[in-house]
């Protein structure tokens, strides 16, 4: 569905984008992990044949989009990281004219409205006014939007940013219906979690580059251990004690890094961990023992938290 | 285009017809705050100005431009300065919105609509608003008896709309390469203000003295004002209306490709 081969983005003397490989399947959920300025949207608006590329190969769906943008944009759906709605028209308008766009008949442009406005479970705000909604809803909308010309490729660029848990998982439920219906989802997101749930595959992404490649569990297997060790100590003054506690326990795992506010030490079993901390007299604050997850794939790969 | 290579590029026919409904849609649910603005402030000048100001002024052919009353002297300048008037703010904070603020282009390219087709959509939308404004303008004014031939009012009603369709296209691309809204009101008060007093609508240029005068006929608004009145009050000297309109065609196109690139370079990033 989408190739691409060293591709570049440049602002003036800023690049964006580093070259990066991708090779996305059709049918797949395929994710950019990252955190803010990683290059994750630089590159949606280049494979939505809205940006032009600045160096490298891409082709979408088969075509060049310095040649065949139109053609391009006329099978995907596009749900963009800020909202697009109209807030001057209520919010079936919204949809019945965005239809229009793609070259959708009136009656059908309606009648795709009122089945869209069903799955998203917006039916009965079908005539409120845009500027009334929750985020959560107009989120919704957009990514009911995005779905008017039923596209074969559905960019979604932080889809659930700024929504409350509830919201989001109702819209990963959305997509999850969308892939079983055989859309192919590329998502972007600094959201760990949202990357777990929602995707196939994806890239780590950090500073322009591909940092790492794989499944959610490829890459927790690749680059963390089985669990994790949480360990906070009393913090006074302006000194991390942290620093001078990781020496202490470095070799109760199999690697040890030093956040701000707590250490976390990864090994096969973190109970075994909190146990050998207690027994060297230690007395930490607050423990937790949990699963690896893609935040600590990118701790490792990048040596900072996704969302600082 | 090979058939190999299916850009899907829309004609701009084809492109107009997807975005127009979009124009009409919003038309349709904010028409109600634009009524005052686009229709009941002409009226109120025309009042004001042409019939009770006009009584007070000889209704002297010879120094109005060949009008028989000041109130046929200023009606179709009034009207073509008005055309000019709802040209420009329709296509200042509108246009800077769609892009700055609610984004609506940027949902519109994402289709398969091109930066090109949606500047030339809306400025199509500004002209028909514009003409339609004008319509009924002309045809309010038709019943104080202003106009001298039955067909007059029809040219001059496509010289108004020409008027505010190339100075929508003006201000359309200065829209585009502005990056602060606070530019329009420097703009409004030292660009379309004056011109609105001094491009004849009022008064015959002549009063401005020689070089005043001279000034005066070099700006756009002039152009639109004479061929609307000489129109209008059927007194035509055809190769100055010729003149006219090569003048407001000239800035029809030049605007055009100036709102165009305007546009492109706004949201091909």
């Amino acid at each position: 569905m989408i190739r691409a081969v060293g591709l570049t983005k440049s602002f003036g003397d800023f690049e964006a984008v580093k070259g990066i490989d991708l090779d996305v399947r059709r049918g797949e959920a395929f994710g950019f992990l990252g955190p803010n300025g990683a290059g994750k949207s630089s590159t949606m608006r280049m494979i939505a044949a809205v940006s032009p590329v600045s160096g490298g190969e891409l082709s979408i769906l088969g075509m060049d989009p310095a040649v065949d943008g139109p053609a391009i944009r006329g099978r995907l759906g596009v749900c963009p990281q800020e909202d697009t709605l109209d807030s001057e028209l209520n919010v079936r308008d919204n949809l019945v004219v965005y239809a229009r766009y793609f070259g959708i008949s009136r009656s059908d442009s309606r009648a795709r409205a009122d089945e869209l406005l069903e799955f998203v479970n917006l039916t009965e705000k079908a005539r409120a006014r845009v500027e009334d909604l929750s985020g959560g809803m107009k989120r919704r909308l957009t990514i009911a939007r995005s779905l008017v010309s039923s596209p074969e490729l559905l960019l979604l660029d932080e889809p659930t940013t700024g929504l409350d848990p509830q919201a989001r998982h109702l819209l990963w439920d959305q997509l999850f219906r969308l892939k079983q219906q055989g859309v192919t989802l590329v998502i972007t997101t600094h959201y760990m979690d949202e990357a777990e749930q929602l995707c196939d595959r994806l890239v780590v992404m950090d500073k322009g580059v591909i940092a790492a490649e794989g499944s959610p569990r490829d890459l927790i297997g690749r680059y963390s251990t089985r669990e994790v060790a949480e360990v906070r100590f009393a913090v006074s003054g302006d000194d991390n004690p942290h620093q001078a506690y990781a020496e202490q326990l470095g070799d109760l795992g199999e690697r040890v890094e030093v956040l701000p506010d707590r250490l976390l030490v990864y090994a096969e079993d973190g109970d075994t961990v909190l146990e050998a901390v207690h027994a060297r007299g230690l007395r930490p604050v607050a423990t937790l023992v949990r699963r690896s997850t893609l935040e600590d794939v990118f701790l490792r790969l990048t040596g900072r938290t996704l969302v600082d | 285009m090979s058939p190999l290579a299916p850009t899907g590029r829309l004609s701009t026919a084809a492109a107009l017809s997807r975005l127009l409904p979009y124009w009409f849609t919003v038309t349709r649910r904010t028409w109600r705050g634009s009524v005052v603005s686009s229709f009941l402030t002409p009226v109120f000048y025309v009042v004001a100005m042409g019939v009770l100001l006009g009584g007070f002024i000889d209704g002297d052919p010879e120094r109005l431009d060949g009008a028989t009353s000041y109130l046929a002297f200023i009606v179709p300048g009034l009207v073509a300065a008005h055309a000019m008037q709802t040209a420009v703010a329709d296509t200042s904070w509108p246009v800077f919105s769609n892009f700055k603020w609610n984004k609506v282009y940027d949902s519109m390219v994402a289709t398969p609509i091109t930066v090109r087709q949606v500047a030339i959509a809306h400025l199509s939308f500004v002209a028909l608003r514009v003409a339609a404004t004008c319509a009924v303008f002309d045809l309010v004014v038709a019943a104080f008896g202003v106009f001298e031939t039955w067909w007059g009012p029809f040219v001059a009603l496509a010289a108004q709309a020409l008027t505010g369709a190339a100075f929508a296209t003006l201000m359309y691309g200065f829209a585009c390469r502005i990056d602060s809204d606070a530019a329009f009101g420097v703009v409004f008060r030292i660009g379309i203000f004056p011109l609105f007093l001094f491009s004849g609508a009022f008064f015959p240029v002549s009063n401005l003295g020689a070089v005043g005068e001279r000034l005066a006929q070099l700006t756009p608004l002039w152009h639109g004002v004479n061929l609307s009145r000489m129109f209008s009050i059927d007194r035509i000297d055809w190769s100055l209306a010729a003149l006219n309109l090569g003048v407001l065609l000239a800035v029809l196109v030049i605007g055009s490709r100036w709102a165009v690139s305007g546009l492109e370079k706004r949201l091909t990033t």
